[in-house]
């Protein structure tokens, strides 16, 4: 019989460890002046140094080294205060120098730490995650498998090899392992990549797109059974895209790794691969034979002596932690936990954080950019910001408080600024979106109304209050919804006596 | 005594992909046995307050601006290449690995 998840952490527990490369978003590479942007026509932002040809020298990119060292400042590390690149040699297509100048025994950044906020059944509650090392590297070149079935490398006839990503600065944050996280390894696995994600955010120092590869994760998963104190051995998933497919990947991997402990197996220590589709992990490379990469110090690079008062500016300059920002502005606008998470996936607080500083009201900015934005640029697959602007919407907002625009006829102004009629004063104007607050326009709409059904009218002045919602509603078509239906409703039982 | 084996001569030129004979093997291992005893009397030279050197020059943070300059162009780049297709080096199917 199978164990399944529950079954399977009540006689194993997890130890995780995770690996995340991040590219940074330097203009160019790290050992040269090449462009780094991404999507760029094959081998188009290639030079000597970064396609490895003889005689080239690389020299550090000083922007890569100030994020690095932020990043490491913001994962509360040490800054070593010596640090060197080393030669990792190994013979892929896609590295052409035949090894990756990296950072192996005198990283930049070591011993930090990660406090990720995981929902437990008792409440929220906070797994340290600790950091062993922050080092830098250079990103590999994409390689394209021809022939074959699947664009794997088996059975592919050749592979094509674009070097445009070959150097891109890329930062390795490597933690400690994660013990004692139980049945909450997954989500601890994903709040810390959520977490980490959203600091490298705030510092500006990456894009953090998972899904183009500026942020990737590898996870490293063992079991133990439960009160051994031993340390199994563990799997290697490798480049687990999105945050859901982290949780995944650790589930899938203790699931599977429970089940073959149980039937007595033994678990190959070997890097996997995450199908996104099943969330199952699949074989690649075995580590039986250890790798052997014959790490040597890169004699074309001299070492990297930070100074110590750079390092207390860049400690200075270190904006608000992400974790705190968050705290700070749910208590301001006094928003519920799950509306603050439902924000912070959307990725809209920047967005609604920027409209109330506008004036907005907290409230209203996060139900318009929620709701009716959201829900459009859900139909249009963009992201909400590339519809309308911040201004833009506090500015309805602002109207709708002064009451001269109604919810309604907010609506349509959105809808003709997303459908690019002008800002929301030219989309009121063109479409004639006034709210009627000419209590003489209003009288005329309401006597007519009355003229139309005077016994309806007539039951309204002997007391059916309710009877007046017809009225009502007659007065708000003949205005085409721009009167105030509360004012409407004022005016009319007055006028009828009631 | 030796400090470098026949096998571990053998499992270095597997590494750097070097293919080489049964008599070459023999050679280079007492060859290379030679060199690292010279390097051994250097490093009984050293104390330890001495720490190692991967630099000759006592240079420290060398580095660049994050400025972008003119790269080579596409044809540029592939000149050199035995064989390429699609804008693209073209390499041959790399076997047994993933």
């Amino acid at each position: 019989m199978s164990l399944n998840y529950d079954r399977a952490l009540e006689i194993y527990e997890p130890t995780l460890g995770l690996e995340v490369h991040v590219e940074l978003n330097t203009n160019s590479k790290m050992f040269c002046g090449c462009a780094t942007e991404f999507g760029a026509q094959p081998n188009t932002q290639t030079c000597p140094v970064c396609l490895g040809l003889p005689g080239s020298l690389p020299v550090v990119n000083e922007r890569a080294i100030e994020s690095t060292i932020l990043i490491g400042l913001a994962l509360n590390c040490s800054i070593a205060p010596f640090s060197r690149f080393a030669r990792k040699n190994y013979f892929y297509p896609d590295m052409p120098k035949n090894f990756q100048t990296s950072q192996y025994d005198e990283p930049i950044c070591v011993n930090g730490f990660l406090d990720v906020e995981v929902e437990t059944d008792d409440g929220n509650e906070i797994f340290r995650v600790e950091i062993e090392r922050v080092h830098m590297e250079e990103d590999t070149g994409k390689s394209l498998h021809v022939g074959g079935a699947t664009g794997r490398i088996h059975g592919a006839d050749y592979s094509l090899l674009d070097y445009n990503r070959a150097g891109i600065p890329l930062v390795e944050i490597v933690t400690k392992i994660v013990p004692n996280t139980g049945k909450y390894a997954p989500a601890v696995a994903r709040g810390y990549v959520a977490a980490l994600r959203d600091i490298l955010r705030s510092l500006k120092v990456s894009d953090v797109k998972m899904e183009q590869g500026s942020l990737r994760c590898d996870v490293n998963l063992s079991l133990s059974k439960k009160g051994s104190g031993e340390l199994g051995t563990r799997s290697e998933t490798k480049n687990v895209n999105s945050l859901r497919s982290v949780e995944r990947a650790v589930t899938g991997e203790i699931i599977r790794h429970a089940n073959r402990l149980q039937s007595g197996e033994k678990i190959v220590q070997e890097t996997r691969h995450f199908l996104e589709e099943s969330g199952q992990t699949r074989p690649g490379r075995s580590k039986e034979q250890a790798e052997d990469y014959r790490y040597f110090p890169e004699p074309d690079l001299v070492p990297v002596v930070p100074d110590a008062k750079w390092i207390e500016e860049l400690r200075n300059s270190l904006p608000e932690k992400p974790a705190e920002r968050r705290k700070r502005l749910q208590q301001a606008w006094s928003v519920p936990d799950k509306e603050m998470s439902a924000m912070v996936n959307a990725e809209l607080l920047d967005t609604v954080e920027q409209t109330v500083l506008l004036g907005a009201d907290p409230t209203k900015a996060r139900s318009w950019w929620l709701g009716e934005i959201s829900r459009i640029a859900n139909d249009k697959s963009v992201a909400p910001t590339e519809l309308i602007t911040v201004k833009d919407v506090a500015q309805i907002i602002e109207l709708i408080a002064k009451g001269e625009l109604t919810d309604k006829l907010a609506r349509q102004v959105v809808e003709g600024v997303i459908a690019k009629e002008g800002e929301p004063s030219e989309v009121i104007a063109k479409r004639g979106l006034k709210v009627v607050s000419d209590d003489s326009e209003l009288m005329k709409a309401i006597e007519a109304a009355i003229a139309a059904t005077p016994e309806t009218a007539q039951k309204v002045r002997d007391g059916n209050i309710p009877a007046a919602g017809a009225l009502i509603g007659a007065v708000m078509k003949s205005t085409g919804g721009q009167a105030d239906a509360a004012r409407v409703r004022e005016l009319l039982l007055k006028h009828l006596g009631q | 005594m030796a400090t470098i084996s026949r096998e571990e001569v053998a499992n270095l030129a597997r590494l750097a992909r070097i293919s080489m004979s049964d008599a070459e093997l023999d050679h280079l291992a007492g060859e290379m046995d030679v060199i690292l005893g010279a390097v051994a009397r250097v490093q009984e030279v050293a104390r330890a307050d001495v720490p190692p050197t991967s630099h000759p020059l006592a240079f420290s943070n060398v580095t660049r601006e994050d400025v972008v300059k003119p790269s080579l162009t596409p044809e540029q780049a592939l000149s050199g290449a035995p064989a390429s297709a699609e804008q693209r080096f073209k390499v041959p199917q790399i076997l047994g690995e993933e």
